[in-house]
């Protein structure tokens, strides 16, 4: 027996040697990634809750991806004018009805998240960067700095986000590009608060005391130890800011800040629809609403499930309810 | 009484570096980020640099950045907005007049969403992982997801086209709107004032599914908060006293935890007021609701630079009043938080 162990144990030791290969801060975020999918394989057995957001979000995006490669998959053309009869109520052949303009509002519809999609990830992902960077800094050094910033914070945070985002969208011009960076604005000082308060626990503690000790740098502390310990924090929070940034990006567009109009879209359509609401064409505005909730449904259940795994508290909770 | 008011003066105090720094933010935001106020102001039509010119003269902005600064945080102290360029008279006024028709909505919406979610979230913790639980969190989360603007739309389709209850826009009906005249700016109060039983009935209506899309935006945030804030009370040894001293269960729910369960909910009133300036955006813009929410996103569709300013503005201090008061208020309620 314990000459079969002896091989065992070499085995194992290599990939101890890897551990000690330098690792940047990049290839640390990144392992936690995916110690936490892995870690999340098993967690997600009896996730319900995460389960269905993801199936939600992964459908939409293939949906939304496939529609925009091949316009023609429904049969009927989502941006092509005179391509159906005018303002039908659902059938047979045009699922969803169609539009003033003659067009089929099914393949509109399956089109139609484009640019929600496309804002909503890269605004998230933009202010999540800033946002954690700035706290991580302004919670670790503290000082005149952190009052500053966080007052600075707390006053965009006090300020109604969506008219922050329509002054924003106004000042920037309309389209994808400036949505992107409106969004991102307007979320930064969530992220912000986040990550500081995370800090401001984590730079008490007594391990960080030790690293300090023995002469760490203050940067090598917030990317090494600090900063890691704040991920599972911002990956909470980011899912519940997508199913957020959905919504923003839907009133924009329904405010006619979003994409030019031949191009679907869910908010524009909403808009358009609104025009024939005396007529009844209820079609025209239920189907993409309808698309708009589900998709940041998708996202806040995604939101609910991770709460539930990164925060032992909460799991424990709902275990013993 | 006076630590009291001296509470209020120190929160007071603290009140104006945030409001310079949100003012500071919001003139950053206006004129030193990309992006160039005069072309977007005459966008994309093909004018010549003369033009261009003269508007940066007209709105100062040929000068230098501070002094810009200065200009306006003056402006703002003397309570000077500039004149609107669509009609010409002072923003200040225009922002007064449609002003009240703002908060009355608020109000209004604020109530909607008190009841809805109060009542909801307290009727999930006392029925804690039962089917109605989970009716209850459905919902309180599809409201989350559900945007407003679709919401307020499909109500209007119910109930003003299909089956004709309620009118679909404005604040008071064509007719009697020529012969009702405002007092205060808050209609509801101005026909209780006058004691017309007409004019209020057709008020009422008009409010009444504004104020509920609004709500609703609100109803899950709050039922949510209450729930999680009730279910942690009730565990509380408090509870398990006046269950046993035999208090009925009606009673150490009503008014033994919910008095406790709502002081968490009550600090964040002044954040849940922004939520609903910015849902009034939507509202207002739906139901052709006369307040400043729709005021500024016409400034802003017809490029109308000093509107937009001053109405940003007016709601940056609108909403610090509200967390000045949110907080004197609580510490009036919460005898724990000290003067």
């Amino acid at each position: 027996m314990p000459n079969r162990e002896e091989p065992q144990r070499e085995g194992s030791r290599s990939p101890s040697k890897l551990d000690t290969v330098r690792r940047s801060p990049l290839s640390i975020i990144f392992l936690r990634l995916v110690k936490w999918t892995s870690r999340g394989r098993v967690a997600l057995q009896g996730q319900t809750i995460l389960k269905i957001g993801l199936v939600i979000v992964i459908a939409f995006v293939l949906m939304t991806v496939i529609a925009n490669k091949f316009p023609l998959i429904t049969g009927y053309h989502p941006t092509l004018y005179r391509d159906a009869p005018r303002l039908q109520p659902p059938s047979l052949h045009h699922w969803m009805g169609t539009d003033h303009l003659q067009r089929d509002v099914f393949s509109r519809i399956l089109a139609g998240g484009y640019a929600s999609l496309i804002v909503a990830f890269s605004a998230v992902a933009l202010s999540m960067a800033a946002g954690s960077i700035l706290g991580w800094i302004s919670g670790f050094v503290g000082g005149w700095l952190d009052r500053v910033l966080s007052l600075a914070m707390d006053a965009i945070y006090s300020f109604p986000s969506m008219i922050l985002a329509i002054v924003l969208v106004a000042m920037f011009g309309s389209g994808i590009a400036p949505m992107i960076w409106a969004v991102a604005f307007v979320y930064i000082p969530t992220y912000f608060r986040v990550t500081r308060a995370e800090v401001l626990q984590v730079r008490e503690t007594t391990y960080v005391e030790a690293i300090r000790a023995v002469g760490a740098s203050s940067a090598r502390i917030i990317v090494r130890h600090v900063a890691p310990n704040t991920v599972n924090a911002i990956m909470a929070v980011s899912s519940f800011n997508l199913a957020d940034a959905i919504l923003t990006v839907a009133a924009l567009s329904f405010l006619g800040f979003g994409l030019p109009p031949p191009a679907p879209d869910w908010g524009f359509d909403i808009q358009n629809g609104q025009k024939f609401l005396q007529s009844g064409a209820w079609w025209l505005i239920t189907f993409p609403g309808l698309m708009i909730i589900i998709l940041s449904l998708g996202f806040g259940l995604i939101g609910e499930g991770i709460s539930d795994l990164v925060n032992p508290r909460r799991r424990r909770k709902r275990k013993r309810l | 009484m006076s630590r009291i008011l001296r509470y209020v003066s120190q929160r007071l105090l603290l009140t104006l570096p945030m409001l310079f720094i949100l003012l500071t933010v919001v003139f950053l935001i206006l004129r030193v980020l990309p992006g160039d106020p005069v072309s977007a102001m005459l966008g994309g039509r093909n004018v010549s640099q003369e033009v261009m010119e003269s508007y940066r003269v007209k709105l100062g902005f040929d000068k230098p950045l501070l002094t810009q600064y200065v200009d306006y945080l003056g402006g703002i102290v003397r309570g000077d907005f500039g004149n609107s360029l669509r009609t010409g008279r002072p923003v200040l006024y225009e922002l007064f007049i449609r002003f009240p028709a703002t908060i009355e909505l608020a109000l209004w919406g604020m109530l909607v969403a008190v009841l809805l979610g109060f009542t909801s979230g307290v009727i999930a913790a006392t029925r804690a992982d039962r089917p109605l639980d989970h009716a209850i969190r459905v919902f309180h989360i599809s409201s989350f997801a559900m945007p407003l603007f679709w919401l307020g739309l499909m109500l209007q389709i119910i109930f003003c086209v299909k089956l004709g209850w309620f009118p679909v826009a404005g604040r008071i009906g064509g007719r009697l709107a020529f012969s009702f005249h405002s007092i205060t700016g808050f209609y509801v109060l101005d026909a209780i004032l006058r004691w017309d039983g007409k004019a209020l009935l057709d008020i009422l209506r008009h409010l009444v599914l504004p104020a509920f899309t609004l709500g609703i935006a609100l109803t899950g945030l709050q039922g949510r908060m209450t729930r999680a804030s009730m279910l942690e009370n009730l565990n509380q040894d408090y509870v398990t006293t006046a269950r046993s001293k035999g208090v009925p269960e009606r009673l150490v729910v009503l008014q033994h935890t919910l008095r406790n369960a709502l002081i968490p909910i009550i600090t964040v009133f002044g954040l849940q007021f922004a939520v609903l300036m910015g849902g009034a955006v939507l509202t207002e813009t739906i139901f052709s609701w006369p307040g400043i929410a729709s005021y500024l996103v016409r400034a802003i569709e017809a490029r109308d630079y000093p509107s937009i300013q001053g109405a940003v503005v007016f709601i940056a201090l609108f909403i610090s009043a509200v967390n000045l008061f949110v907080d004197v208020f609580y510490s009036v309620i919460d005898p724990r938080v000290r003067y």
